[in-house]
């Protein structure tokens, strides 16, 4: 079987998707490619090709000359201004970068948005009073957030008939890239393994609530108040990880972290529209002390009610550590009567 | 005299084109532009300023930890706020396990592939340098990668994740930790110290941060196994010592601040003598980014793109420290502190591709001691974070060290909501455009004089100079 052919390319975002790949451990990156029989044909980070070199590979792409399996962008589509793609023109060439997306999509087996940005438009899309994000037209490959659309038209299929992968994650977990792109080299991979934003069910099934180490403290309501404290942090500081589409406390960042773990709020990175919520990212906004937002699937009512009997039920350790930054009481040892 | 357009110039974290007008074979003057406009200012403005620790890490991943520090550290000037001592360390921690992580990533990754090139076949190291850089295949990523991201794991115990962390508050970190995960810290330093003490040394580090000179260094290569031995043998060779100077003015904002001082103090270096770094000289220059206005001081800077403007050639703005034309990074940051042998070499060279190749693989050495020493003076019962509030009418500046170099926040709060704010990243220094009186920008002017032979396509010794800044073009425009 020959290699799979992956292209990368580099738009509106951070690289910061590319740098946490360079974190996948056991195997590590280039390992792991290569047991999945996958070829890079050219990573602007990565690869040797530069100027010349690179244009080369990306116009034998474009005209279909060079077989193209995988495409893969990082970082949201620039269209603006006004439709123009000026504000990411292609180093080296005169054209918009939009226009290399557009044409090389058209080539690609499979089409891959690595991160929120390629996939919903993320971070460079968010919004400022003054009509900013408009003018920078900063959109996903297949979504503009979360309306079906983008760059490539909600009617968009790639060679091997999937829409646009939409690898969301503001930055994406390594895992998520390299599970999705072993699956699909090992045919392993269709439509039913995407949700209906497009996103690789083998991640996006979870929630981030689902393994958060403030479990108990969720249970009662005990609840942190400011940076530090060990707490849950989704009555007063933002969390909406029971929202949150993503497996990240099973499975783990840079070891044994998370954002939970690192003391901070989930702030739903994988979601469309995420970089844009109604309030400041860090304070639960609330109505009549009642959090807004709350998990979709669960009767508001009962919510309220269960959070105030739990709250009435807090054992003493629960809320005393809640709004500490070290464990003030231990667990109760208990100690069984002799026979 | 013709122009070579050198792009996409790639393994700079992100994008870049260089416009070289050559004559004889050799460059006459360059011009550096950054194509990618994202636009971070505009989109800070009325948000509350908490809201900035979020969105300022995803200007860049590699740097990400970087802008979070700038902003947290702005941030905190606004009110004052003094964050305890454990929180000051955990937060070098974290800021120097990214620059460090970045210094190797920049080594491996970015710039020895060049030298595995076809092009240096006839070389006589060229074998061992095909065999352990070239890109995708070489033997030193299948050590490197996996040793890089155990030092990571550093990132999942006191940051949560990397990049884009939360962790840094304006009144300390949000994570505190006890004793035995202190300990963890120390753990993965002491396995993060023997990587590089075996394949990138080979010898300790306090022998490596003892070099002082060009013959010590001569000496001690001898017989020296380990890749920066490698690279000074191709150094050699290709002379990459008198290659890549560009003003020999060094610009460091002051790195890893401790309880009264920097470990590698704030200054200017300039013709022999440090001085004191005055934020109040720094403006940016517009007259050659598509951007509207006029030269103004980040306080009172506006971002507002103009991209049919003349005369412009480049998304990025050009900064100038009293009308000077700076460097910054890594060697201006040991040429500020004084390290006897980058001293010994720029008075020598100038600065040069090797000095700043050097100067990162020194601050390897150099460093993790003082991380090590961090983590045993962390104090699990003491405090990590104070409470920050941000007040309805003010301004500050934060400026921190990234790996690349100075990055300055300055944020300006009305009615308790982002009315401005202004980033001036490293290579925004280093990869600056031309000014309005005309003066190019550190690497414009490290280019003019280099070979650029028809042969060659994309120009090798360009690559060399271009890359040894170790620019990121995210941060550059943002």
């Amino acid at each position: 079987m020959r290699p799979l052919n992956l292209l990368w390319l580099q738009s509106g975002g951070c690289g910061g998707c590319t740098l946490s790949l360079l974190n996948a451990e056991q195997p590590a990156l280039f390992e792991r490619l290569a047991d999945a029989g996958i070829r890079l044909l050219w990573h602007p980070s990565l690869s040797e090709a530069s100027g010349r070199e690179a244009l080369q590979i990306l116009q034998d792409c474009a005209d279909g000359q060079q077989v193209v399996d995988l495409l893969c962008l990082e970082g949201s589509v620039m269209t603006g201004p006004e439709g123009t793609g000026a504000f990411h023109r292609l180093a080296g060439t005169d054209q918009p970068m939009m226009h290399w997306i557009r044409k090389l999509a058209q080539r690609a087996r499979y089409v891959l948005a690595v991160g929120t940005c390629a996939a919903y438009g993320g971070i460079t899309s968010a919004a400022s009073g003054d009509g900013f994000a408009s003018l920078l037209g900063a959109t996903g490959l297949q979504f503009d957030g979360a309306e079906p659309g983008g760059l490539l038209g909600p009617g968009f299929r790639a060679a091997e008939g999937l829409p646009v992968v939409n690898i969301a994650g503001c930055p994406t977990h390594p895992g998520w890239v390299l599970d999705t792109l072993l699956a699909i080299a090992m045919r392993r991979f269709d439509e039913a393994d995407l949700d209906e934003l497009g996103r690789p069910r083998l991640y996006a099934d979870h929630l981030v609530h689902h393994g958060c180490p403030r479990n108990e403290f969720y249970e009662y309501k005990a609840s942190a108040e400011k940076p530090g404290d060990l707490g849950c942090l989704m009555e007063h500081r933002g969390c909406v990880g029971t929202q949150a589409h993503g497996d990240c406390n099973t499975r783990l960042w840079n070891g044994s972290g998370s954002c939970l773990r690192g003391g901070y709020p989930c702030i739903a990175c994988t979601e469309p529209g995420f970089e844009s919520p109604r309030h400041a990212f860090a304070v639960t906004p609330k109505v009549a002390g009642i959090p807004v937002g709350l998990p979709a699937d669960m009767p508001k009512a009962w919510f309220v009610a269960l959070a105030a009997l739990s709250k009435s039920a807090t054992p003493k350790r629960v809320r005393e550590n809640a709004t500490a930054d070290h464990l003030l009481l231990a667990p109760p040892v208990r100690r069984r009567k002799p026979r | 005299m013709s122009t070579r357009i050198v792009g996409p110039f790639n393994r700079v974290e992100g994008d870049l084109e260089v416009r070289l007008d050559v004559a004889d074979g050799v460059v006459q003057s360059a011009r550096v532009v950054s194509p990618l406009y994202r636009g971070f200012e505009p989109m800070l403005l009325g948000r509350v300023a908490e809201d900035a620790l979020v969105i300022v890490p995803r200007i860049c991943g590699i740097c990400s930890v970087a802008q979070s520090a700038a902003a947290a550290s702005a941030l905190r000037q606004l009110t004052g706020l003094v964050p305890p001592e454990n929180g000051q360390l955990a937060a070098n921690l974290v800021l120097a396990c990214e620059n460090l992580a970045d210094h190797l990533s920049h080594f491996y990754v970015f710039f020895m592939p060049d030298f595995a090139r076809d092009a240096y076949r006839a070389r006589d190291w060229f074998a061992q340098a095909k065999r352990r850089f070239k890109a995708g295949e070489g033997t030193a990523s299948a050590e490197v990668l996996p040793a890089r991201a155990n030092f990571m794991h550093l990132m999942g115990l006191l940051a949560g994740k990397w990049p884009h962390t939360l962790c840094l508050q304006p009144g300390g970190t949000s994570r505190p930790l006890e004793n035995a995960e202190c300990l963890q810290v120390l753990t993965l330093l002491r396995a993060f110290r023997r990587f590089l003490e075996r394949s990138v040394f080979d010898d300790s580090l306090e022998s490596v941060a003892r070099l002082t000179s060009s013959d010590d260094l001569a000496h001690w290569r001898r017989g020296r196994k380990g890749d920066l031995a490698l690279f000074l043998t191709i150094s050699d060779d290709l002379a990459l010592h008198a290659i890549g100077r560009a003003t020999d003015v060094f610009l460091s904002a002051g790195a890893y601040a401790q309880a009264q001082a920097h470990l590698f103090p704030a200054g200017l270096w300039r013709k022999g003598a440090v001085e004191a770094l005055q934020p109040s000289a720094i403006v940016e220059d517009l007259s050659h980014a598509w951007m509207a206005g006029g030269t103004a001081a980040p306080y009172a800077g506006q971002t507002i793109p103009a991209p049919d403007k003349p005369d412009a050639y480049t998304w990025c703005k050009a900064p100038r420290y009293h009308d000077l034309v700076v460097e910054t990074g890594a060697l201006a940051r040991q040429m500020v502190a004084g390290h006897p042998l980058i001293r010994a070499l720029v008075t020598t060279d100038g600065a040069s591709v090797r000095a700043r190749v050097l100067a990162r693989l020194l601050e390897l050495a150099l460093v993790v001691p003082h991380m090590e020493a961090w983590a045993q003076a962390l104090q699990p019962r003491a405090p990590w974070c104070l409470p920050f509030v941000a007040p309805e009418h003010a301004h500050a500046c934060g400026m921190v060290e990234a790996a690349r170099g100075a990055l300055g926040h300055w944020v300006g709060l009305q009615h308790g909501r982002i009315s401005g704010y202004q980033i001036i990243a490293p290579t925004t220094w280093n990869f600056s455009p031309r000014d309005a009186a005309g003066r190019p920008g550190a690497l414009e002017q490290a280019l003019v004089g280099l070979p650029v032979p028809d042969a060659e396509d994309p120009p090798l010794v360009i690559q060399h100079v271009v890359r040894s800044f170790d620019p990121c073009m995210v941060c550059t425009v943002h």
